[in-house]
């Protein structure tokens, strides 16, 4: 993009520098494992003023994945994503309120039928008709059914518009599900976590915005370029579980030295997520559960986090252990010893001997002949 | 139908037992490497990957067994038709040469089982230089069986398959001419890739060509070395004419061959470290000085044809080449901190071994096949 085509969008942008500006969208490229030659792309995309905006809603939660956008610590990122994907209603960072709110959601979902990008934070109770959720003076089941048909796309963020989540924990007296069980006819993408990276949502919108199709998902809606692996495959602390370099308990030896912590529960060995290379909720290099010490609890997995208790220790699925580990010393090979530079100079001595045993019988002239049997 | 003969009498000679015993030697620490791996009875390690066998038993030991890649250049290529009698002994040691650089490179790949992937051609990796030596080494050794067949179909009297090798023999000389160019530049190709682990007396973008040049005059040479040692145990009658002839062509190479090493090293500002005294440069002098003792006895007529000048000069030229790739390979070669390498006992038995091996085919075969025109009649037959 060019410095002239970016002034024109640069103060709906905050006055972000260009530079600034071609590095989020590249970190975006990087986070979906796309090449480099789509960063114009994504940066056309984000600027241009046709862009479908972004509609956001709260059900029963916590507010935790707004929260974690909010405090995403990346420069000028919460700036970016309320002027860059056009986040034209948001419950939560409203400045209206009350009946005025009510009409701004109103308006902007009529004035962007069909092609605004539903995201949905949070679990809808089912339960009695919904009634413990309501807003509006309406129950929220009966909202989300309502917007949602108008979508164009809807995105459940986190674990509780994903499946359920912490609202819908055994008992789930509220009778809580996810957003897709109530949106039965659209495909919802869920980016499950509690809370998920903030660059997962922001990537998952451009994408959308860039291409004008959803990443590609696997078979639970979830984007493959952030739930494709497990954390346990990448995690920085497999090589100890390799090694059989575990915790025992909090504050042991192995414990302060970093070893594996699958011992105290991690649930790393099953959860889909991407937290081990992305590290969580962006809060800086090393700060994710497993990097400070502490156990994955699974939350992006469905039928672990809240579900299995946080200290038993998880099966391993995809199990690779090595069969033996790499030496800790490298051996630097073996310098000459007696036997074989004995054996060398013999050999040697036995080939110059016979050398000059027959050079000497060699004549001087043409045409004589030795007679020596062979 | 040549007019070479075999030379019969007796196999069993002591040279031939002895040669058998450092073989049963060579097959007990084969076994001990099939059996337990490489690192039971080898120094080989990480930063010494190639050690005495790539060494010496491939990459010195096929430019010894470049006598068949000379011979067949100078006769069939060039049509000097008056060496033909060199051809066949040339090709029949060149034949052992590089079938035991084959069995030595499956001694030296861990995971030898998978050796036929090299032919699967869903396999095959085109960018590289290791499988390019790989695929030209392993079809050289079938071109080299076929060319010396000849032999076979005289010895037992096939005549359809001479009928065969009659039509294909132009082709398969022609692939014998090409393939060892090939392979022999790439030998030194692949050390080009060793980049700074290879001291900068060695290390230079002409390996390839120098790599190529060794092979050429060593070949010359080897023809020299062993004929001049067949003549004489087998009573061959007198040559040196013969290799008084090819011993000048020789030298033209050897000369062409130390220009450019020279110059290379001067070009490159490296002559000081050439002669600093260090191990390494004083390494490139012997390895040098060799090869220019053989140049100046050769430069003399009168010593050309002088079995005895023309038998060291041989030796000499042999020396320094093998010298030059050892250098190359192993002893100019320093993959950092810390590594070390010698060979060790089980690997030198198996060089020692494959070379008698070596020796013990090569006076099997000439007793049993056509291989040596007799220039004069042999008067007794032990």
């Amino acid at each position: 993009m060019k410095q002239e085509e970016f002034e024109k969008v640069q103060k709906r942008l905050g006055n972000v520098s260009r530079r600034d500006f071609m590095k989020l969208c590249s970190a975006v490229a990087a986070t979906m494992a796309l090449p480099g030659t789509v960063v114009p792309k994504i940066a056309h995309a984000i600027t241009s003023p046709t862009r479908p905006p972004v509609i956001w809603l709260h059900g029963s939660e916590c507010t935790g994945c707004s929260m974690s956008l909010l405090r995403s610590e990346h420069p000028t990122l919460e700036k970016l994503i309320f002027d860059l994907i056009s986040l034209d209603f948001h419950e939560t960072v409203s400045a209206g309120a009350g009946h005025q709110a009510e009409e701004a959601l109103h308006k902007a979902v009529e004035e962007n039928f069909g092609k605004f990008i539903l995201v949905i934070e949070g679990a809808i109770p089912m339960k009695d008709g919904g009634v413990f959720c309501r807003i509006a003076g309406k129950n929220f089941v009966q909202t989300v059914k309502e917007i949602g048909a108008k979508a164009g796309a809807v995105i459940a963020i986190g674990s509780c518009a994903s499946w359920g989540g912490v609202a819908a924990m055994d008992p789930n007296p509220t009778g809580c599900v996810g957003v897709q069980e109530v949106l039965p006819e659209k495909k919802v993408i869920s980016l499950p976590g509690c809370p998920p990276n903030p660059y997962n949502l922001l990537s998952t919108i451009i994408h959308y915005l860039t291409f004008n199709r959803m990443p590609v998902l696997d078979d639970e809606n979830r984007p493959k370029f952030a739930y494709g692996r497990l954390i346990h495959e990448h995690c920085e602390r497999r090589p100890h579980f390799d090694n059989g370099r575990f915790a025992r308990s909090f504050g042991d030896e192995g414990h302060r030295q970093g070893y594996c912590l699958y011992y105290l529960g991690c649930k790393g060995p099953v959860t889909y997520a991407n937290c081990s290379t992305m590290q969580f909720g962006d809060a800086g290099s090393g700060c994710w559960p497993v990097g400070i010490g502490h156990p994955c609890f699974g939350c992006a997995e469905k039928g672990v986090g809240f579900n299995i208790p946080q200290f038993t220790t998880s099966p391993v699925i995809h199990t690779t252990p090595a069969a033996a580990h790499a030496p800790i010393t490298l051996e630097r090979g073996e310098g000459v010893s007696v036997k074989s530079a004995a054996l060398m100079a013999g050999a040697a001595g036995v080939a110059i001997g016979a050398g000059a045993v027959f050079t000497a019988k060699l004549s001087g002239k043409e045409d004589k002949h030795e007679n020596k049997e062979a | 139908m040549s007019k070479a003969k075999p030379l019969g009498g007796r196999i069993f000679t002591p040279t031939f037992m002895i040669c058998l015993m450092i073989t049963g030697f060579f097959i007990y620490f084969a076994a001990k490497r099939f059996i337990f791996g490489i690192g039971s009875i080898a120094n080989l390690n990480d930063g010494f990957p190639w050690g005495i066998w790539i060494a010496y038993d491939v990459v010195v030991g096929s430019a010894f067994a470049c006598g068949g890649y000379v011979m067949a250049l100078m006769v069939y290529v060039l049509n000097k038709g008056e060496f033909h009698p060199l051809v066949r002994p040339a090709l029949l040691a060149s034949m052992f040469g590089y079938t035991l650089a084959g069995v030595s490179v499956f001694l030296d790949i861990g995971r030898y089982l998978n050796a036929y992937n090299l032919y699967l051609p869903w396999q095959m990796n085109f960018h590289s230089v290791m499988f390019e030596v790989a695929m030209c080494i392993g079809t050289y050794i079938f071109v080299l069986w076929l060319e010396f067949s000849p032999a076979f179909v005289e010895k037992w009297q096939l005549k359809n398959f001479g009928k065969i090798l009659n039509r294909v023999v132009f082709a398969l000389i022609a692939l014998g001419v090409l393939l060892p160019t090939m392979h022999q530049s790439s030998l030194g190709t692949m050390m080009l890739m060793a980049g700074f682990k290879l001291d900068p007396l060695w290390h230079t973008s002409s390996l390839p060509l120098l790599f190529l040049l060794t092979a050429l005059f060593m070949g010359f040479a080897m023809v020299i070395f062993e004929g001049t040692i067949s003549s004489r145990v087998y009573d061959l009658g007198d040559e040196t004419s013969m290799f008084s002839k090819i011993s000048s062509i020789m030298t033209w190479i050897l000369g062409f061959y130390l220009v450019i090493r020279f110059q290379n090293i001067f070009m490159r500002g490296e002559m000081g470290h050439a002669f600093s005294g260090s191990f390494l440069g004083n390494m490139f002098l012997l390895e040098n000085l060799l090869l220019l003792i053989g140049l100046f006895i050769l430069s003399s007529a009168s010593n050309r044809s002088n079995p005895r000048a023309l038998f060291i000069a041989a030796v000499a030229i042999l020396l320094g080449g093998s010298l030059f790739r050892f250098n190359t390979y192993i002893i100019g070669f320093d993959p950092g901190t810390g590594w070390k390498y010698f060979p060790s006992v089980g690997e030198q038995v198996i060089t020692y071994g494959l070379i008698a091996m070596e020796i013990a085919a090569y006076t099997l075969f000439v007793k049993i096949f056509p291989v040596f025109e007799v220039h004069k009649p042999v008067e007794s037959n032990p």
